[in-house]
């Protein structure tokens, strides 16, 4: 069987692999990439720890296929520092202790910048129901919370 | 696995060609949430995925002649974004926001919710409520078919081979015309409908309701109309007396079954609670 030739941006740098018809995105990240901060936790969308941003929109990279990167512009949890610099989202996760074992982390940094990105100023209750797909069976989620209202309280300076 | 080919065509007749003249089993890609799942869990083993994204026109939303057309392969997300849509249909809107995270919804479309054809699918009742049209294209060219006529059973659906969905019509709403969709789970958030109910209803200038359609999710193999409902509710307020004929003529359709997220007893009492509430919700929107 033929491989096929995908064209696509990573992380703001000009990308290309091969892919086979039934690999997933979060497959060619971690196993042809190497950008292995993507988690495989359920493979079924159901957990968000594999989340990347396609095109401006947090999606599940496991269920996506490589093929599908075609053209598409992806930010991985490796393009969300400034080089050494962590993204405000980042420092908070850390301030606030927002983790413990850290196998969701990723997939809740991205999708909070996301969220971010879209709402600066969102409610507990929005932040909340926009995280619903990110699985955390540590925190218990509240430190999750703080650290995301305040990242954006800081990102709004206020 | 490893004869699974992968194709994205860029016109409706080059996919059509391609569905049609398939061996084996072909698959549509659309935002691929269900797909990839049963992809990987082995559910289903195609010979060959056809991704319908590249075709113009089929994501994306366009107001026509005071309708809507929803291209199949727009994901939930840029449907819950539309504000034109989302002041003529918000029951449409709101039970397509209910499917899946934030990181579905970036991808998960009304065309892939319809024809997975599971009975519990949040949008379905809704779209059937609302009187959409599919627009399935094909071999023999192109049909419009009501929403309730595509799903015939759970994960079976009335398209032929080398047929696919393009996209979805959505009729001008009359004046003073509103929509509700409302679902039970256990949860608040991420999960599947025990029971769904989509309403949509037309009221006069004096509050009386002169139309409505009912329509159920996730109580029988496929999504089911409750025309004795709307019957009951028309020329009527929606007083007490109406509610308790909707009540009572929404379980009467029912036929569901107990599993995991509820019994038979219960999908068929909250069946009739829901039906109560959505269509008090519709009603309000309308102006009532």
């Amino acid at each position: 069987m033929s491989k096929i030739h995908v064209t696509t941006t990573i992380n703001g740098e000009p990308a290309e692999f091969l892919t086979e018809p039934q690999m997933s995105l979060l497959d060619i990240l971690r196993d042809e990439m190497h950008l292995t901060g993507s988690k495989e936790g359920c493979g079924s969308g159901d957990c968000g720890a594999c989340s990347v941003i396609m095109d401006g929109r947090v999606v599940c990279s496991c269920l996506v296929l490589g093929v599908e990167a075609e053209g598409k512009d992806i930010t991985t949890i490796e393009g969300i520092a400034n080089g050494e610099d962590l993204h405000p989202v980042q420092r908070k996760f850390l301030e606030h202790a927002a983790l413990q074992c850290g196998f969701c982390t990723p997939g809740l940094i991205v999708a909070t910048k996301a969220l971010l990105d879209r709402n600066p100023d969102p409610t507990e209750t929005e932040a909340r129901y926009w995280l619903a797909g990110n699985l955390c069976r540590c925190t218990g989620y509240d430190k999750i919370i703080r650290a995301v209202m305040d990242a954006a309280a800081e990102m709004r300076g206020a | 696995m490893s004869s699974l080919s992968y194709t994205a065509p860029t016109s409706v007749n080059e996919a059509v060609g391609i569905l049609a003249g398939a061996q084996g089993l072909a698959k549509i890609l659309s935002g691929g949430t269900d797909l990839l799942v049963q992809l990987r869990s082995g559910r289903t083993k195609p010979d060959i995925i056809v991704d319908t994204k590249k075709i113009p026109g089929i994501m994306g939303i366009r107001e026509v002649d005071g309708g809507f057309v929803i291209g199949a392969a727009t994901p939930c997300s840029v449907i819950g974004e539309h504000a034109g849509l989302s002041a003529a249909y918000p029951g449409v809107v709101e039970a397509s926001g209910l499917i899946g995270s934030t990181q579905v919804q970036g991808r998960c479309t009304l065309a892939g919710n319809l024809c997975n054809a599971s009975p519990a699918a949040d949008s379905v009742p809704a779209m059937i409520a609302a009187r959409a049209t599919a627009i399935v294209v094909g071999p023999s060219g192109q049909r419009a078919v009501p929403v309730e006529q595509i799903v015939t059973g759970p994960g079976r659906t009335s398209l032929a081979k080398g047929e696919f969905i393009l996209e979805f019509h959505l009729p001008k709403p009359a004046p003073h015309s509103s929509d509700a969709y409302l679902r039970f789970i256990p949860r608040t958030e991420m999960d599947i409908a025990v029971v769904g109910v989509g309403v949509s209803l037309t009221v006069d200038a004096a509050g009386v309701i002169t139309d409505a359609r009912i329509a159920l999710g996730a109580v029988a193999p496929t999504q089911v109309l409750v025309p004795d409902g709307a019957a009951a509710i028309i020329g009527s307020k929606l007083d007490d007396a109406a509610l308790a004929k909707l009540d009572a003529a929404a379980r009467a359709v029912c036929n569901p079954i107990t599993d995991k997220r509820g019994t038979i007893d219960f999908r068929i009492k909250i069946a009739g609670v829901l039906a109560r509430r959505a269509a008090t919700i519709a009603y309000k929107r309308a102006g009532g």
